[in-house]
């Protein structure tokens, strides 16, 4: 008997181990493909009900007067937005402080003594910033469409914008003849606590390394095939899982489940996901790399890099930020011109 | 009160251990010379634990197991930091990875996969040496030789898999890491790379012979056990007096299905659906890569990707061909 109830609590004990990694039914299944293809996409109701309060936007600001002087000829050092009158500028201010820094206020960019003072290096990230979003906006249509952003797609009320990424520091790994990691079999969330290649945005996000590894040919040609390995395939599919968890989707959300590679049979949004990766690229490389001496060292990386953009800065495990919520509507200021080029007023050194 | 159960037999009959047929004086002295019973084994199988037999081969084949074991343990002790409780708690991710693509098939600093060949030679040697044992042991007692060749199935998928398949390709980095997550994680990228698996003939046989081996097993599980009540588990009854047992477990099945296999014959299909399922399997792998690139584009080559409606209203285009992509 007692042999028994050993038996019941040890087997109790190794189901609840095995079972204490899963997520507890009921998940919901949404048919988006044929029948009978796999194409699903999977959501964990608890999970979407705790980003409920995430992707609700913050309360709209009354709307400015547009009309009287523009703040560039009333203002001084004002390098960008100096064409919005008076009220829209002040309007648009008070919305940094509401998404950027709702704690520390205006001090938290601006001298309060000297407000077109430069000294503080927020101020002048905010600036570069500010042309990054006018850019983005006008430029990147084809991923952000009308929907646009704000600063709040990324800082969500907080000076630095929760999901950003630095390059990892291998001084730390082994030197040794033994124990190297090779860059991946880590439990690390940037690949979704896979064990793939952990360190997918410096290759994607700002070098522009391959990323497609499947052959376009049914049969190989030539002596290496298409050129492609095995272990670069683990590496796409490292930066596919930090696409996946960024958005919170499953595979099948951009791509057919029959051939990760067609094109004609996937469904359109790996067309804006690939437009993102390339816009994600850009502005790591054209806005934020460049603001590097710019930022004091508590800012930086474990390597002295900057903060960087991937997916999950602005989606946070959402398929569209914010849920799709047309924000940027209520800030036209923000729209950029039809499209602006990359370096503009403050110039692209960021100094 | 002591009861008869099917699946654990719970009544134990405690004799002196059997040392087993005495075949020459050499054999008898490999064999280790203190058989026990132990009451938990006998729930789960026969309670007599012994003689094992160990001989040369077998020594060496541990050896080289342990060598194998020990590299791939000891690059893994040191991801962690010697860190008992990391090595637990990341175990599943831990792994000794092949070298990378450029050093084809050269052999590669220890540091960058270099373990990785000399923990794969040592595993297979190991391997290969302990199938020698399985096949000098069933001569030993004249038996037939099904079990190694069973075995060398399954050798034939690891070998395709980690020797001959890099060969082909001219790179070690093809072969699979040592590790839990990341030998998972590799099979998914190797579909992934040659466009997906599941258009592989021989991956769709090696498929119906694993699902088929499972259910072979539940049927063949399931009809022992329902008729073990009439003795249908225990073979000498069964060879003397085929009776009740098997008479019923046969007419079952030519009721419910019209057809049955017979006592002997049900191993036959058991024996070769498990054989042919890596032997198949190895065949998918040595092709992909080798001779087919991509499984897909070939079979809609070969008219065996069904058409589907389009779903989204028009096709998707691959943006990097449309004019003044960036």
């Amino acid at each position: 008997m007692n042999l028994k109830r050993l038996q019941a609590v040890t087997l109790l004990a190794l189901a609840g181990l095995i079972l204490s990694g899963c997520e507890r039914p009921p998940i919901d299944t949404v048919q988006v493909g044929f029948r009978g293809t796999g194409m699903e996409l999977v959501y964990n109701p608890r999970t979407l009900a705790d980003q409920q309060a995430l992707n609700t936007p913050p309360a709209a600001l009354p709307e400015a007067d547009k009309s009287g002087p523009r703040a560039g000829a009333v203002y001084k050092n004002v390098k960008v937005l100096g064409n919005l009158s008076v009220g829209e500028f002040n309007r648009l201010m008070v919305g940094y402080t509401q998404w950027i820094a709702p704690e520390q206020g205006c001090g938290y960019c601006h001298n309060v003594n000297n407000f077109a003072d430069d000294s503080l290096y927020t101020k002048v990230v905010a600036r570069r910033m500010t042309e990054m979003t006018l850019h983005l906006n006008a430029t990147w249509k084809n991923h952000v469409a009308e929907t646009g952003v704000t600063c709040y797609s990324c800082h969500r009320g907080q000076p630095v914008p929760g999901k950003v990424w630095f390059k990892p520091d291998e001084s730390k790994l082994a030197k040794g003849l033994l124990g190297q990691r090779n860059g991946q079999n880590a439990p690390a969330p940037s690949v979704a606590y896979s064990s793939l290649p952990n360190d997918p945005f410096s290759a994607y996000l700002l070098k522009d390394n391959r990323i497609r590894q499947i052959s376009q040919t049914a049969l190989p040609q030539g002596i290496n095939g298409n050129g492609s390995s095995t272990q670069a395939t683990e590496a796409t599919y490292g930066f596919m899982m930090h696409m996946s968890d960024s958005l919170g989707v499953n595979c099948a959300y951009c791509h057919n489940t029959r051939n990760f590679s067609n094109w004609q049979e996937s469904p359109p949004q790996r067309a804006v996901a690939w437009h993102g990766i390339r816009m994600v690229r850009e502005l790591n490389n054209e806005f934020v790399e460049p603001l590097t001496k710019t930022f004091p060292a508590n800012r930086l990386g474990p390597t002295g890099d900057v903060a960087k953009i991937n997916c999950a800065t602005c989606h946070q495990g959402a398929y569209k930020p914010l849920w799709g919520e047309q924000m940027a509507k209520n800030w036209p200021e923000l729209r950029g011109g039809s499209s602006r080029p990359i370096k503009t007023a403050a110039g692209g050194s960021g100094q | 009160m002591a009861d008869y159960q099917n699946l654990f037999t719970q009544v134990q009959a405690v004799t002196h251990p059997h040392l087993g047929v005495a075949i020459d004086p050499r054999d008898m002295r490999e064999r280790t010379r203190s058989p026990s019973l132990r009451h938990l084994a006998g729930r789960l199988g026969n309670a007599q634990i012994g003689p094992l037999y160990l001989g040369w081969v077998g020594l060496a084949s541990a050896i080289c197991f342990l060598v194998a074991f020990t590299i791939v343990g000891w690059n893994m002790l040191v991801q962690v930091n010697y860190d008992p409780i990391q090595f637990v708690r990341q175990l599943f991710w831990l792994s000794l990875d092949p070298p990378p693509p450029e050093y084809g098939l050269k052999l590669a600093p220890l540091r960058q996969g270099g373990w990785w060949n000399i923990a794969g030679f040592f595993l297979t040697v190991s391997i290969l040496l302990w199938w020698v044992r399985v096949y000098r042991r069933a001569r030993a007692l004249n038996m037939g030789t099904h079990v190694a060749w069973a075995f060398a199935a399954a050798i034939w998928l690891f070998l395709v898999l980690g020797f001959f398949r890099p060969i082909l390709m001219g790179s070690w980095s093809e072969g699979v890491p040592f590790g839990i997550f990341s030998h998972l994680d590799w099979t998914a990228a190797f579909s992934i790379r040659y466009g997906n698996l599941f258009y592989n003939p021989f991956h769709m046989l090696s498929i119906v012979f694993l699902y088929g081996s499972a259910l072979l097993f539940a049927m063949h599980g399931g009809t022992i056990l329902a008729v073990s009540r009439y003795g249908g588990d225990r073979e000498i009854e069964q060879i003397v007096d085929r009776g009740s047992a098997s008479e019923r477990a046969a007419l079952f099945w030519r009721w419910t299905m019209g057809f049955n296999a017979t006592m002997e014959s049900v191993h036959r299909w058991a024996w070769w659906f498990a054989v042919l399922c890596p032997l198949t399997g190895g065949i998918g792998i040595l092709l992909t890569g080798t001779v087919v690139d991509n499984w897909y584009l070939w079979g809609i080559k070969h008219g065996i990707v069904p058409p589907y409606p389009d779903m989204w209203g028009a096709p998707t285009v691959d943006p990097s061909v449309l004019q003044g992509a960036k």
